[in-house]
């Protein structure tokens, strides 16, 4: 030791590291901060584009009619963008109406799709069901509204609930249910999964029956997963847009209604129509701005659904 | 019912005679275990275990890791039915029913046999519903009649005077040695006849242990319990009768299987063991 220290001084050089390596690592965070960042910037991008446009129809609409248009009280209010009757009432009840039937449909199946794979299912039964789970929440959703329109509608719905036309919210409505259904099951099944076996063995020691355990033990100790599975389902049906463009049965105007089993229009097919129509659209009014408009309000809307469903699975997660 | 449960019953009139305090520790024998095997899928877990558990007395179970103590532990009372690779073969009789008879069902089993397990586990519920989870299932639904039974379990397990006033505050709360003896009482609450403790004292520290350790004192004619244990001075200090278990290797495959080495009173298990790997396990040349 002695000697090697005579031969070759000891500097603070020694222990500075290869540069190159470490101009190599820099780069390299640099790199992954670019990517990290992408993604904000144009989410920024996305929020001022979507609220500005917002603001210039305001503007639009106040010089145009004035701000009242936006809630009709006439006899048929209605929305009917390329009149310049923008009654907002009709398309967020029409979303509304089709996200509470669409949770309606997919609460009960995706739990009880859910509570069957991790509760009951053996090890083999779970490795077949769960692609097939996967595989169906990977249908394009266009396949799902012409599923609604050519199938659900008519062969299933219409003679059901005895509807007036083959299409309606209702139709819209349950076609958007399944297909949150794996969305709905995938998020349960992690929040059961998360409550501790340990749990599920003391309740069978102490006598409990397989549905006693579960009913007992294991969903009421994930029932803030279930519930967060549960908004961030309501928050997807809300944003589904070509389902509901193509099996609602309105074509980019609407008169209000309350009744699902009427034909009608949400918020995201409004905007779908009017942005595929924009040909004719360009021009001629507001109706261009409304789109970014009723987008910024659906923005705001699963920006809060979002937000509750952190914050409880947030609280999930603390738990054990 | 069937025929198998009602056997069950007729053997074992399990409500009437311990509530009252009136069991004598005689030699009436709770559990016989006949070439009793576990598999875990193909491997061979533990191997041709015998012996007998016998009333109002603490047996403990002794061992290196791996021999297949806790294993034959949770056959008492069919645990390891959850384990869907496991199968068991040999018999584990119950008052003479065998447990593993296709007609007995596995409920009605742990309803007699309950289980207090290695880590504290409550229910993510208050104290009193921790304890008055098991009754519930059996039908109590009074709120009196629950009340009742609560009090009661949690004076066995030691634990009223220290929770009397907050039984509506999470069980998580505790201590680790308060969750311990909330899970006792939760255990004791479904009036088994036996009480098998896998571990209990694992994870406390020696003053929670001792009060472990005289609350079993306590409670063992009432209840029979079986207790893995990985701490010799315990098994010297509770127990009655110790089954030391060790594991042997296939030379050809390699494996460990587990195995019953010997099985006696316990101060003959630690002085005088008539098996030599006994001796070197007590005497702490081995494990």
């Amino acid at each position: 030791m002695s000697s090697s220290s005579v031969t070759s001084q000891f500097t603070i050089g020694d222990l500075r590291g290869n540069p190159r390596r470490i101009r190599k690592e820099r780069g390299m965070r640099l790199l992954l901060l670019v990517a990290a960042a992408t993604s904000i910037v144009i989410s920024a991008l996305i929020v001022y584009t979507l609220f500005k446009e917002a603001w210039h129809f305001l503007v639009l609409l106040s010089d145009e009619s004035g701000l009242g248009a936006l809630i009709d009280d006439g006899a048929n209010p209605g929305w009917y963008p390329r009149n310049g009757r923008f009654d907002l009432p009709t398309i967020v009840i029409g979303t509304v109406l089709v996200s509470l039937v669409s949770i309606v449909v997919a609460a009960p199946l995706g739990l009880g799709a859910a509570v069957f794979l991790s509760e009951y299912a053996s090890p083999r039964t779970r490795k077949w069901l769960k692609p097939i789970l996967e595989v169906l929440a990977g249908v394009p959703s266009v396949v799902f509204g012409f599923f609604a329109l050519r199938v659900l509608g008519p062969d299933l719905i219409q003679p059901l609930f005895n509807t007036s036309q083959t299409t309606s919210l209702l139709v819209t409505g349950v076609a958007i249910g399944f297909l949150v259904t794996p969305l709905m099951a995938s998020i349960s099944e992690d929040a059961l999964r998360a409550v501790p076996t340990s749990l599920r063995e003391v309740s069978t020691g102490l006598g409990a029956r397989k549905s006693n355990t579960v009913i007992k033990v294991v969903l009421p100790a994930a029932v803030s997963g279930i519930v967060a599975a549960l908004i961030i389902s309501v928050s997807r049906a809300v944003g589904e847009t070509m389902v509901a463009a193509l099996a609602s049965g309105r074509l980019g105007q609407s008169p209000r209604t309350l009744d699902v089993r009427d034909p009608g229009l949400t918020m995201t097919a409004a905007m779908a129509q009017v942005a595929t129509g924009s040909d004719q659209v360009v021009g001629s009014g507001p109706v261009f701005q409304s789109l970014f408009f009723v987008g910024a309000l659906l923005f705001l809307m699963t920006l809060a659904l979002n937000m509750i469903a952190n914050r409880i699975v947030g609280r999930f997660r603390n738990k054990y | 019912m069937n025929q198998q449960q009602s056997n069950l019953e007729e053997h074992y009139p399990m409500a009437d005679d311990h509530i009252d305090g009136v069991v004598t520790a005689d030699d009436r024998v709770v559990f016989t275990t006949k070439d009793l095997e576990v598999y875990y899928g193909e491997f061979r877990a533990v191997r041709e275990v015998n012996l007998d558990i016998k009333q109002g007395e603490i047996t403990s179970f002794i061992g290196p890791s791996g021999c297949g103590k806790s294993t034959v532990l949770r056959c008492f009372n069919r645990m390891n039915d959850l384990i869907p690779s496991a199968r068991v073969n040999g018999e584990v009789l119950f008052r003479s029913v065998n447990l593993y008879d296709p007609q007995v069902n596995a409920v009605e089993v742990r309803r007699r046999v309950g289980m207090v397990f290695q880590k504290a586990n409550p229910f993510p519920k208050s104290i009193y519903d921790n304890v008055a989870y098991g009754p519930r299932l059996t039908g109590v639904k009074k709120k009196g009649d629950l009340d009742a039974i609560v009090e009661k379990s949690l004076r066995d397990a030691a634990l009223w005077d220290e929770v009397k006033s907050r039984l509506k505050a999470s069980g998580m709360g505790l201590s680790g040695g308060q969750q311990q003896r909330l899970c006792i009482a939760r255990a004791v609450a479904v009036e088994p006849e036996v009480l098998l403790m896998d571990e209990p004292c694992s994870a406390l520290d020696p003053i929670a242990t001792a009060r472990i350790e005289d609350l079993m004192q306590e409670i063992k004619n009432k209840y029979t319990i079986i207790i893995v244990t990985h701490n010799m001075q315990q098994a010297g200090r509770v127990s009655d009768r110790t089954a030391f278990f060790t594991t042997e290797v296939n030379p050809e495959s390699d494996r460990r299987t587990g195995v019953l080495v010997e099985f006696d009173k316990t101060a003959t298990i630690f002085s005088t063991p008539s098996d030599e790997r006994t001796e070197a396990y007590v005497s702490g040349r081995f494990g």
